[in-house]
């Protein structure tokens, strides 16, 4: 087996298990970049794949219903719309809406630590209580079981046009998920938003000096209602595209721990985009590399024990080794109170 | 006004107040009576002693976890990887059960020893890499978690046992089961609430009563203060972590000598650290206040097992459960009530 092909069945696995990672880290990156603390991914990232797992088994169904209304009886002037494929947009539908009812869950967290001045750590592990309550209990009341059914149209793999067929480079970047692609991009837009905007200056600012930039206008609250609410937009997002390229069910299980990976990624990186990403890429790689051992000559008999921890040693030592020490932004966890020193 | 060490106490209690009527609206809103959701949940905790010996049995590790997070709190640590030090000292303590044969008098001891040990060097690292490194403590402790986890399947499955899932149980000699507290309630009650309550006194003599315990509060104040005023702060660091890591670690140490008497192979947390910051969050990381704030933990949550006899999800307690923290941390908007009443009052 040679070292392409060793690279083409890593890289791929590595992009797959890192792009839930990369979405809730970039929230993490808002939320906290605005100076609110957010232990609080894991529970946003459970809401995210709660509500996209509900959506995709509540809306398949219709929206299947609506491509064959399309095809058969659909008035003429609107025929044209049947080219699009309804039933294969429910994934997609799907993680629109769990960002969207994720953003107003993680409301939450932002009134309790921004207008009510809770201790943001405090209030963080309380959203993630509630999140994993919250949709338990509907589980429980909508499907009468513990765990929800296999969603019948998670995402699937696809190549990505004319890229995939680039020789060598083409099947280990180009054959995924489209979601780890929009991963990607996200990392670098949310860069280009924090550090090249206004509005990201804005967010900078309050998060190191609430002061100084209340003194210069900028409404602090409302930054980091906005900073916390992205970061429930992008936790729901990554949730939820954990539970349909990962999980396709949801139980109590479905999440357990990667908002906390993810918020890891965000400290390991700096609290900066692009090094979030590169975080979240690292685990990812590390987690393919003991699930395609089994494959790899080179890895064949090493205990698995050392694969699976390998990731999360290789992060100490990063940390400890070269990456050197990572301040957070200077206001981080402390609420501004207006008129105090 | 009011002194600060009233609001210590009422806002907690108004908060798990306020928590339980929450539940009960949303019992309300989905159609259950909440009267007797409520009862079941009661009965399910206390209705006999075998319920009430499994609380207390629930109980037991949620004040060893509590503490051990209240105590890196104090030193302003957060100590995120009290799950994976309960997992090693789980782990030891069996292992010493397992592996000696001593008599009680030294056996027990030793294990529950092995225990602390075990978990306060997990501690020790993200103490450590915090102290020397300036390396956050909370993504160290994070990724000692899945170490734990993972370490401790591969031990159990290829050192201890010879490919099996479980251990053995311990050795009558280092087990905390007691025949009569197990014919009394028949559960699984054991000796180990005694020794989770020697813990809690332990964390508030050691912070309240010693000097090493006024170093370690200065630093969680004020670290350039605590320079200033000569103490070693990276040294204290250190070892906040380290006793922090020995309270979790004699929790695990209670699950494994006293509530199963074995280790099994985990494929996930047992979420007894992630629930110990909730504990200490409950109690304003004191030692009572993690007692009691576990007793309040344990009890809904076994309680919530019985609530399906009422027709009610068990779910609902966790809502319930994250609504109280909410309350306890919203503290200030409590506090403001509370003044504008009295104010209001005069």
């Amino acid at each position: 087996m040679g070292i392409i092909d060793i690279l083409q069945s890593i890289i791929p696995a590595a992009i797959f298990f890192a792009a839930p990672l990369i979405f809730t880290a970039l929230g993490g990156v808002f939320s906290e970049r605005s100076g609110v603390v957010n232990i609080g991914l894991e529970g946003l990232m459970v809401m995210g794949a709660f509500v996209a797992i509900v959506s995709n088994l509540t809306l398949a169904g219709p929206l299947q219903s609506l491509d064959v209304w399309f095809d058969q009886s659909a008035p003429g002037f609107l025929s044209w719309l049947g080219i699009i494929q309804f039933g294969n947009l429910t994934p997609w539908v799907a993680i629109i809406i769990a960002i969207i009812i994720s953003a107003i869950f993680s409301l939450v967290h932002a009134v309790a630590s921004v207008s009510f001045r809770a201790d943001q750590v405090v209030s963080g592990v309380a959203l993630n209580f509630l999140a994993l309550g919250v949709s338990l209990f509907l589980v429980n009341q909508w499907y009468g079981k513990g765990q929800t059914d296999m969603v019948e149209k998670p995402f699937y793999t696809a190549d990505l046009w004319l890229l995939s067929d680039i020789p060598v480079i083409g099947p280990m970047f180009f054959t995924g998920y489209r979601t780890s692609y929009i991963a990607i991009l996200l990392a670098f837009l949310v860069w280009f938003i924090i550090y090249k905007t206004p509005f990201g200056l804005r967010l900078r600012s309050v998060g190191e000096h609430p002061m100084a930039s209340d003194t210069n206008g900028i409404n602090v609250s409302r930054m980091r209602y906005i900073g916390v609410m992205l970061s429930g937009a992008f936790g729901g997002l990554g949730g939820a595209v954990y539970a349909l390229t990962i999980a396709m069910n949801f139980s109590h299980a479905t999440i357990s721990g990667q908002g906390f990976m993810a918020l890891a990624a965000m400290i390991f990186g700096k609290w900066h985009p692009l090094g979030a990403m590169g975080a979240a890429l690292f685990f990812g790689f590390a987690q393919s590399l003991s699930v395609v051992s089994s494959t790899i000559p080179l890895l064949q008999n090493v205990p698995q024990v050392y694969l699976l921890i390998a990731p999360y040693v290789l992060t100490i030592l990063a940390l400890a080794g070269f990456i050197g020490r990572a301040d957070a932004p200077k206001a981080i966890g402390t609420p501004y109170i207006k008129g105090s020193r | 006004m009011f002194a600060s060490r009233f609001y210590n106490i009422v806002i907690p209690v108004i908060s798990v107040i306020l928590g339980l009527i929450a539940g009960a609206i949303i019992m309300l809103l989905f159609g259950y009576n909440p009267i007797s959701g409520y009862a079941a949940l009661w009965n399910g905790a206390f209705g006999d002693l075998y319920f009430t010996g499994e609380t207390i049995v629930k109980v037991t590790p949620y004040i060893l976890s509590g503490v051990a997070v209240a105590f890196a709190f104090r030193t302003g640590l957060f100590n995120i990887g009290v799950e994976g030090q309960v997992f090693v000292g789980w782990l030891a303590a069996v292992w010493v059960g397992v592996a000696l044969d001593l008599p009680m008098i030294l056996h027990l001891p030793l294990a529950i020893l092995a225990a602390a040990v075990a978990g306060g060097l997990w501690g020790f690292v993200p103490g450590f890499l915090k102290a020397k490194f300036r390396v956050h403590e909370v993504i160290v402790s994070i990724m000692m978690n899945y170490i734990a986890l993972y370490t401790c399947n591969a031990i159990i499955r290829s050192v201890i046992t010879d490919n099996e899932d479980k251990t053995e149980n311990v050795a009558e000699s280092a087990s905390l089961a007691s025949e009569w507290l197990t014919q009394l309630t028949f559960s699984r009650l054991h000796y180990g609430f005694l020794i989770a309550l020697i813990g809690a006194f332990l964390m508030w003599f050691i912070l309240e009563k010693t000097t090493k315990g006024y170093e370690l509060r200065s630093v969680g104040f004020n670290q350039n203060a605590s320079k200033y005023a000569g103490m070693n702060v990276d040294r204290n660091i250190v070892l906040s972590f380290v006793i922090s890591g020995a309270f979790a670690g004699v929790a695990g140490a209670m699950q494994g000598l006293g509530t199963f008497q074995f280790m099994s192979v985990n494929s996930g947390f047992t979420n007894i650290g992630f629930d110990g910051i909730a504990v200490a969050l409950l109690g304003g990381n004191t030692a009572l206040g993690s007692v009691l704030g576990a007793f309040l933990f344990g009890t809904l949550k076994v309680g919530a097992l019985n609530m399906p006899s009422a027709g009610v999800p068990k779910e609902l307690v966790d809502i319930v459960v994250a609504l109280i923290i909410f309350f306890v941390a919203s503290s200030y908007i409590i506090r403001w009530f509370l003044q504008r009443s009295k104010k209001e009052g005069k």
